[in-house]
């Protein structure tokens, strides 16, 4: 039988049994119930479990803790996520891999504390200083958050990159049922040839390093980080089309608001409105193909956008159907969430 | 089949336990289902809610404009949510704390006495418990035996506690 489990609490769950064996964070709503759940979890697969005294402090204490081969996380909430992009930005540099939480909450400033999307540009195009990306992903719900947390750890080891899930409140909050992966055996993980756990001795230095002073030096390395995100680009990317093959609206959204989006789509078919969704699951990298292949097809009038922003995800929609096709946009904003009978009264409206 | 409930009223009266025990039993029978509950500052005696949809199929919106069942347990409930439930759709009205009626002519409406049945099952806290009943009976969705099922699960740890939560259940189911 499924387990009935909140979203934050299975995020917490796939995470030790994909191997995470600490956590370090600081508490902030809508995600508290990931260090509530982690700080007796942990406990009991002999992990490593911190408050630590801020965000600043947990996102270095992951800088340590991956550096020497761990497999660490955090999670937040926006606020406490724009707090650690100085760490993120430093990691993703050093390539260290680890696993962030964003359940965002609604901005800019402290905001609210109900669900938003404020944060996707954050996310997705750096929120720290310099060229680096992150992978991305933006779950629909809370089996797809067990389903994508339990293959994080090895996702990020893979590459060397930061993984980070955008949830939002409502996706921390919601109950549903979950089929649980079995946990991972983490003594038979790979070894980390780069890591500085100790084991080197004797074969060379390792160091884990962003400062690179040198401008041959830094522009090599982040040539290799564009060949990286090129690579994970290729082989990495997820979306979703939903009753996408003879639409002639194609709705867009990710995270909760895609779900509310496929009861819309439902809604508007049986008003004889040929509408469908596609959904990007990775968010970062984003699925520029299929939106640009979707773009082509004769059939397609026009994308509408729906974030529970003032426009975020829309500008790749954008670029990456080259603008063949109209992109509206459909948006709710400081906390509020749109209905499917909402999105419905949009687009019959603009119709 | 899609049915979908919302559930109000004031914190600590056991709204989202009440729409947990819908969730669990949709489990129990194999069913899809979201409990997307209220969340924020709200604390005991503040307002409370939650939306629970249960389905034949995976459900795609957790979020209810127009519920088919309205759970209301005080006024501010009922004013809020009235408006709300879906023509020909129900609403329960815990008549223990709403002396109103609902004006609407356009729903089913079931007074249930919840707090009164609560304290003759034996516990007063159980008045959610009797509401449960009620939907029980009223949604045809589940069957007595799997919500029993359920409290029984559920209070496992605190034994003595369900026989008084049975006699709630079989209240609101026969009321």
């Amino acid at each position: 039988m499924k387990e009935l489990m909140k979203g934050n609490e299975a995020i917490a769950e796939a995470a030790v049994r994909g191997g995470c064996r600490a956590f370090f964070g600081y508490p902030i709503t809508p995600q508290n119930e990931i260090p509530e759940y982690m700080s007796w979890r942990l406990f009991e697969v002999g992990g490593t479990f911190v408050q630590a005294e801020s965000e600043v402090a947990s996102i270095n204490m992951i800088y340590g803790a991956c550096g020497a081969g761990a497999r660490a996380m955090t999670s937040s909430s926006s606020p406490g996520i724009s707090l650690m992009q100085e760490g993120i930005s430093y990691i993703c540099c050093a390539e260290i891999p680890c696993v962030l939480v964003n359940m965002v909450r609604g901005g800019p400033g402290l905001g609210g504390i109900q669900p938003a999307q404020g944060d996707y540009f954050q996310a997705v195009k750096g929120g720290g200083h310099g060229d680096y990306h992150m992978i991305v992903f933006g779950p629909q719900g809370v089996q797809e958050c067990v389903d994508l947390m339990y293959n994080a750890f090895d996702l990020a080891e893979k590459y060397r990159i930061p993984v980070m899930m955008l949830g939002d409140g409502m996706l921390g909050q919601i109950m549903e049922p979950v089929e649980l992966p079995p946990m991972k055996d983490v003594s038979q993980l790979p070894k980390k040839a780069w890591a500085t756990d100790g084991t080197g001795v004797g074969k060379g230095r390792r160091i884990v390093n962003s400062l690179l002073i040198e401008p041959d030096k830094l522009e090599a390395h982040i040539k290799h980080l564009e060949e990286k995100y090129a690579e994970i680009a290729k082989n990495e990317t997820l979306y979703e089309e939903y009753m996408t093959d003879d639409a002639e609206i194609v709705l867009t959204a990710y995270g909760t608001v895609a779900r509310i989006g496929k009861s819309a789509v439902h809604m508007l078919r049986e008003k004889g409105i040929k509408a469908g969704l596609l959904r990007p699951i990775t968010l970062y990298p984003f699925p520029s193909d299929v939106f640009l292949k979707t773009a082509q097809k004769d059939s397609v009038k026009k994308f509408v956008c729906m974030e529970l922003s003032s426009g975020q995800m829309i500008e790749d929609v954008k670029l990456a159907t080259h603008m063949l096709k109209p992109v509206e946009f459909f948006g709710r904003n400081g906390g509020n969430v749109m209905t499917p009978e909402d999105i419905v009264d949009f687009i019959t409206k603009e119709a | 089949m899609e049915n979908k409930i919302i559930i109000a009223g004031f914190g600590g009266q056991g709204v989202q336990s009440l729409g947990m025990f819908i969730a669990f039993a949709s489990i129990h029978d194999g069913k899809e289902v979201t409990f997307l509950p209220s969340y924020g500052p709200e604390m005991r005696g503040g307002t409370s809610n939650c939306s629970v949809v249960v389905s034949d199929k995976p459900v795609a919106s957790p979020i209810i404009a127009h519920p088919d069942i309205l759970i209301a347990m005080n006024k501010p409930s009922l004013y809020k949510f009235e408006s709300t439930v879906k023509p020909g759709g129900t609403i329960i009205v815990n008549s223990s704390l709403i002396d109103d009626k609902v004006t609407r002519t356009d729903v089913k409406v079931l007074y249930v006495d919840a707090n009164r049945l609560a304290v003759e099952a034996g516990n007063a806290r159980t008045a959610n418990i009797v509401v449960l009943g009620a939907y029980t009976k009223l949604s045809g969705v589940f069957t007595p035996e799997v919500m029993k099922a359920v409290i029984e699960k559920k209070f496992a740890k605190k034994p003595k506690v369900i026989p008084a939560n049975f006699a709630a259940f079989d209240l609101g189911y026969n009321s």
